[in-house]
């Protein structure tokens, strides 16, 4: 497991990530077996295009998941995921890398809990947001 | 001006829930969800590393809920047989760690019907929060989901 973090050791400002992507169409169809989600847009290319998309896309839920490895790793072994939130906004497609970033909004003190409030997001290359979002994560205190 | 597909009688179905289904969680499906994410961490890949952590063994990541579907409440709406859909965003919120062997129960409940003028016409959002709960009666999960149809 990676060095634990810890509540004294962020600001509001903290960088989390970059946590990088390639995904590949592969990586796709892993996603749909794995989830059970076979929404054709996201392995049939002729299905896609009919349906007025530039051909299979990323399941949103798939960029949910690469957001939340983002702030699994943040937290660490001894950390919680508390919420996540994740809007989509843009599409992304398989051959173009994209990139997982945070940044530390707040913290706070709750019944005990050392609360972390993040501010989350997905862009692509061309540095567009197309998937914001937002998480909160228990941290461990030294003072505790 | 007035909603031509949720209107008074549509919004009636706010508060309808779904089937609910329980699933058994397999390790094996657990370390396939991290892999089809490309997530290593050994918490979600590696029991005998994830043993020596504070949660005693492997856990799920927080997205393997998504693939513990329950059917959505049926939702009837004045709509065109050939909509399309949209998977607008999710909210977690995660109270209790899932784990291989745990037995998950799912429901989901139709929480918010909306409409809105789109380029391409109304689309209408559906909102859809699921919980997931394990055998001991602990909630460990909700999911608040939010489908586009237009």
């Amino acid at each position: 497991m990676a060095k634990q973090i810890y509540f004294e050791d962020v600001e509001p400002g903290f960088e989390i990530g970059p946590l990088e992507k390639d995904p590949t169409t592969q990586q796709l169809v892993k996603y749909a077996g794995a989830s059970g989600d076979f929404y054709q847009i996201h392995y049939d290319k002729d299905f896609a295009i009919a349906n007025k998309l530039p051909g299979v896309i990323l399941h949103g839920a798939l960029k949910n998941g690469f957001l939340a490895q983002l702030m699994t790793d943040f937290a660490g072994e001894h950390g919680w995921l508390s919420k996540l939130s994740v809007q989509y906004r843009g599409m992304d497609v398989p051959g173009v890398k994209i990139v997982c970033k945070g940044r530390v909004v707040r913290k706070r003190v709750e019944n005990g809990r050392h609360l972390v409030d993040c501010e989350i997001w997905l862009e692509n290359a061309k540095g567009e947001k197309t998937t914001p979002g937002s998480a909160t994560v228990v941290l461990p205190s030294r003072a505790a | 001006m007035a909603n031509k597909i949720v209107d008074e009688e549509a919004k009636k179905q706010i508060g309808t829930v779904g089937e609910a289904r329980t699933y058994e969680v397999e390790r094996g499906a657990i370390r396939r969800f991290a892999e089809a994410i490309g997530d290593p961490n050994p918490l979600f890949n590696d029991e005998q590393r994830a043993r020596k952590t504070r949660f005693g063994g492997m856990i799920a990541p927080p997205t393997f809920c998504r693939s513990m579907g329950s059917p959505i409440p049926n939702v009837k709406l004045n709509m065109p047989a050939q909509f399309r859909g949209l998977d607008g965003g999710s909210d977690w919120e995660y109270f209790e760690p899932i784990r291989p062997g745990d037995r998950i129960t799912v429901q989901s409940k139709l929480v918010d019907l909306r409409e809105s003028e789109g380029r391409l016409g109304p689309m209408v959002f559906i909102v859809i929060e699921t919980s997931y709960t394990n055998q001991f009666g602990e909630l460990c999960a909700t999911q608040r989901s939010t489908a586009i149809r237009y």
